[in-house]
């Protein structure tokens, strides 16, 4: 906290200085700097003589750098702030970050008045569309949600466009008649004027909202719409506000002006995806030859999508749908094509830009609202104009969802379009451009004023009361029931089994032109745009995203123990069952519990996979609990009985099980095991296809302890860790002998000797070796993450 | 992509199929498009590794529960008929259905689908929920945060409610008995296998 306060005013005071220092410097400098000039020869005095023949030992030059430090200033301070704010992790969630920096930017703001110091002159036109705008889409783009996306554009795009259109006209009209009035002052504003005012505002920016509903866990399909919403409707403002901007300069508007602005908005918009699209392909195709330089991968992803939005811009049609375009396009191709360590370059910084860009906007906004002077203020007009919005909006959802339900599979209830219509707030993108409107609208300051008004009176207002209200919403929804534990486990069970269930049979909606487009896909786009065309199931390149990803982060995170730690406490608990007491559960406990449940139960797939949060990175972590639990879990089969091994000897009592993902073929059934104690230490067998490139998933250590205590009974080497070292270098797929396998068991039952039961081997190929890629010296250990938590043991 | 009766009848015993799950010709079609494309080895037969292709059914915490409940013990394959039959568990209920005594119990009936809830704890077949097999479907569901004491208490307490004859397991009726405020129709079916 009190650090980050005291950076900023640090900082505050620099830029003060700075800015002070320029007109001081200024003067002296080129004296300091060029002593052979001799402006007054004749004033000559001592001390030119003097200056002439020193060498300025030092010199301080500001305004050269003045133009890039400040920037990096300001942008260290939005820094600095969102530093702070997260500090305290609850304020984050009752506040979103929005408003955080926008009364960081007030406060900032209000300093810089009180120094009468200048805001740097940055947000023209100019600078906020070229430069501060693209990455935010970008951002919007790379990380979509694709598949629900793409099964719910139909509603996205009704509601963007028709929604936009509705909310703008809507709005300019009411406010044209409320200006008609003439007791409100406000008679010089033009149809056309309103119109455009009306268009930026109704430029959605639901991120805080976006928040809240993913915390809250609203449904797919909600989430989704609101998403595609925010980010089209920037597409649609943007076409709208500069229709308009043009329109209001004409005395006359008519209606073949109408028809063309119908028709080039369809020119703006089709435009974009075919820009889009093409760069995306060129930058896929591209990437494809991309091997040899991977230094530079990330490189190609920026610059083509930065190229498809300037080609756009350059062409006026929509730049924001060029870019979203190219970046969907974009990732599918060229996160296969790149190296992994590209691809989390990119992703982070993709989010790093957008980050930035967003933070400076808001930040500006505080600002800019304090020191700015010309602010002029009309009750009626920014009264009417907060009234209009939230009415319009209101009315716009309940009429676009009526109209669009019956389409639907998944209709949206009475409680899916208050949470629509709330989320509605308004941010960046609607203050960017009203500021870069064109001084030739002579109530400019006005529409300044009332887009700040509402911008900040919904960031703050209804960002802040989304969640209770939301959250009130629910709650009385799930408190009707009470539920037994029995109830909620079995439930979700059910839920979980029904989304796998539709996962087994495919996506069926939309199936036909999906389909179509996967066939298209494989075989034509995928040979020429990808360098490496196997078919790989997607199961293989998850797995190796996440393996190679988290090999070493396993080591460093309790996750490490994942593997361990289950499996033996589960057969701790065998131990005791018989002898456990029955124990009284009182309702604080039993509440507890249904706690602990609904925070820690998975959720199911769309909510486990699908989500992005705006300001973090695709959180992927459940994912990978998931992965690795199922790795380590033995994969159960009911053909137990057959597999069984009658004996071998040469692995007598070693527990520990190493459930490696043989990379190699399947024809060889997979094993499971199944101790006689039915406590279901299995194998998972489940491999796909080969690839070339093997995976050695996690490896679980059963580590069965007689007498309770937990983790120190393995030693350290019996891990494993010699004869994992053993396997480092890829095995050829054609050794297939279990001997392999159990020629390095040996060594481990010298160290633990002690187990009872028979063990049988897995009839699985030998274990490969660590992937070719992965060439860190720490993967050997990464590898195994027991090898980790024995080490902590011993 | 119609119901076109000529390819429905390439499939071996499509007719009967119908008949017994209820599936109309045009979901057959689909289903046996559906089997093709996961066979990837075209015998004919499905395998485990052919369900672990499909990726969200890794991602899926009882992933591997699903897919062994396709596996009847003893077998390592699975054909198509089969296959059918197991989906059709996941048709919704016809309300209006009315069964005589005599008719066979449908596919999609609710003792059916809770049949097959049950299946994924019950991985032994052996008609109870073992404490140990309930506890395994736990873990498989929870996050990591949650420890192994509050487990070992949630299970505890999930048996306590439901077992009534006290022998530390649930039986199926049990397991019935503690789900029949919950609409199994509506929550064990798939809206597009209608």
């Amino acid at each position: 906290w009190i650090l980050g306060v005291f950076f900023m005013f640090l900082l505050l005071f620099l830029c003060c200085v700075g800015g002070k220092c320029e007109l001081q410097e200024s003067k002296p400098a080129p004296q300091t700097n060029l002593p052979t000039v001799k402006p007054f020869p004749n004033e000559a005095q001592a001390f030119p003589n003097e200056e002439r023949a020193s060498l300025p030992v030092f010199t301080m030059d500001y305004p050269r750098i003045q133009v890039p430090f400040e920037f990096t200033l300001w942008v260290l301070l939005a820094s600095f702030a969102k530093i702070g704010f997260h500090i305290y992790h609850k304020i984050t969630i009752w506040i979103p970050e929005s408003c955080l920096l926008i009364t960081i930017g007030l406060i900032v703001g209000a300093i810089m008045h009180a120094v009468k110091e200048e805001p740097p002159a940055v947000l023209s036109s100019n600078v906020f569309f070229l430069y501060m705008l693209p990455p935010i889409v970008l951002d919007s783009g790379y990380f979509i949600p694709t598949r629900p996306f793409f099964e719910n554009i139909g509603t996205v795009l009704w509601y963007a466009v028709v929604g936009t259109l509705w909310n703008s006209i809507g709005i300019g009209l009411s406010l044209f008649a409320i200006c008609q009035f003439e007791v409100f002052g406000l008679q010089d504003i033009s149809l056309q004027e309103n119109l455009l005012f009306a268009s930026i505002i109704s430029a959605v920016d639901p991120v805080a909202a976006l928040n809240v509903f993913e915390d809250i866990g609203v449904n797919e399909q909600m989430y989704i719409v609101i998403f595609g919403e925010g980010l089209f409707n920037d597409a649609v403002t943007v076409a709208l506000s500069s229709m308009f901007t043009f329109l209001a300069d004409m005395p006359i508007v008519e209606s073949t002006d109408v028809f063309l602005g119908v028709a080039r908005f369809f020119v703006v918009a089709a435009g974009g995806v075919l820009f889009g699209l093409l760069f995306g392909f060129v930058a896929a195709f591209t990437t494809r030859f991309t091997h040899n330089v991977r230094q530079i991968e990330p490189l190609f992803v920026f610059m083509y999508s930065y190229l498809a939005y300037l080609g756009a811009e350059c062409f006026s049609i929509s730049s924001v749908l060029a870019i979203v375009t190219c970046a969907i396009t974009m990732k599918y191709y060229v996160e296969e094509n790149v190296s992994q360590r590209s691809c989390t370059t990119i992703r982070h910084v993709v989010k790093m830009l957008a980050t930035v860009s967003e933070t400076l906007i808001f930040f500006f906004l505080g600002v800019v609202t304090i020191t700015i002077t010309e602010h002029e203020w009309n009750w009626a007009y920014i009264m009417f104009t907060l009234l209009f919005a939230f009415i319009w909006r209101g009315i716009g959802i309940l009429v676009l969802t009526q109209i669009i339900n019956p389409f639907r599979t998944i209709q949206f209830n009475f409680k899916d379009q208050f949470g629509l219509a709330y989320g509605g707030l308004r941010g960046a993108i609607c203050f960017a451009l009203v500021f870069t409107l064109p001084d030739t609208i002579n109530r400019k300051n006005l529409f300044v004023t009332a887009s700040i008004a509402i911008i900040i009176v919904t960031v703050f207002i209804q960002g802040i009361s989304i969640r209770p209200i939301v959250e009130y919403i629910n709650i009385r929804r799930t408190n009707k029931d009470l539920h037994t534990i029995n109830v909620e486990v079995h439930t979700r069970v059910m839920e979980h089994v029904v989304c796998g269930i539709e996962d087994l049979c495919g996506q069926w909606s939309h199936y036909y032109w999906k389909d179509k487009f996967k066939k298209f896909n494989d075989r034509i786009l995928r040979r020429i745009l990808l360098r490496d065309n196997r078919a790989e199931s997607s199961i293989v390149s998850l797995y190796k995203k996440l393996e190679l990803q988290n090999a070493i982060e396993l080591l460093d995170t309790p996750m490490g123990d994942l593997s361990a730690a289950p499996s033996m406490v589960s057969l701790h608990d065998e131990r005791k069952e018989a002898s456990r007491p029955k124990k009284m559960f009182l309702t604080a406990d039993v509440r507890k519990m249904h706690d602990i449940l609904s925070k820690n139960m998975y959720k199911i797939r769309q909510k486990t996979m699908a989500y992005t949060n705006k300001y973090n990175l695709p959180d992927d972590s459940r994912t990978r609990e998931i992965l690795i639990r199922r790795h380590a879990s033995i994969r159960r089969s009911v053909r137990a009985s057959s597999f069984r091994e009658p004996s071998e000897q040469n692995i007598p009592k070693s527990q520990k099980y190493y459930s490696l993902q043989p990379g190699g073929d399947l024809e060889t059934a997979f094993a499971l095991r199944r101790r006689s104690h039915g406590d279901g230490l299995q194998f998972s067998g489940a491999s796909p296809h080969s690839s070339s490139r093997s995976l050695v998933p996690m490896r679980k250590l059963n580590t069965i302890k007689e007498s309770g205590t937990v983790l120190d009974e393995r030693g350290p080497g019996s891990l494993g860790g010699s004869s994992l070292r053993g396997r480092r270098a890829p095995v050829p797929a054609s050794r297939r002998r279990s001997s392999d396998w159990v020629d390095e068991d040996p060594t481990d039952s010298e160290r633990t000797g002690e187990r009872d039961e028979p063990v049988r081997p897995p009839q699985l190929p030998p274990p490969r070796g660590w992937l070719p890629e992965n060439q860190d010296p720490g993967g050997n250990e990464a590898g195994n993450p027991l090898l980790r938590h024995s080490s902590k043991g011993s | 992509m119609g119901s076109s009766n000529s390819s429905v009848n390439n499939i071996p015993n499509a007719q009967e199929l119908m008949q017994e799950t209820g599936f109309s010709a045009a979901h057959i079609l689909r289903l046996h498009e559906r089997f093709e494309f996961l066979d990837k080895h075209k015998c004919g037969q499905l395998r485990p590794q052919d369900f672990g292709a499909v990726q969200e059914l890794a991602l899926n915490p009882i992933g591997d529960s699903i897919i062994s409940a396709f596996f009847s013990p003893g077998q390592e394959t699975v054909d198509f008929a089969s296959f059918v039959r197991i989906l059709a568990h996941f048709r919704p209920t016809d309300r209006n259905q009315s069964r005589d005594g005599a008719q066979q119990e449908p596919a999609n009936s609710s003792i059916r689908k809770l049949k097959f809830a049950f299946q994924m704890y019950d991985q032994d077949r052996d008609g109870k929920i073992s404490r140990a097999e309930l506890l395994q479907v736990l873990r498989a569901m929870l996050g990591i945060q949650v420890t192994e004491e509050q487990l070992q208490s949630i299970a505890e307490r999930a048996i306590q409610e439901a077992d009534l004859d006290r022998d530390d397991a649930i039986s199926f009726d049990e397991f019935r008995k503690s789900l029949e405020k919950v609409d199994i129709d509506h929550k064990m079916s798939i809206r597009f296998l209608r």
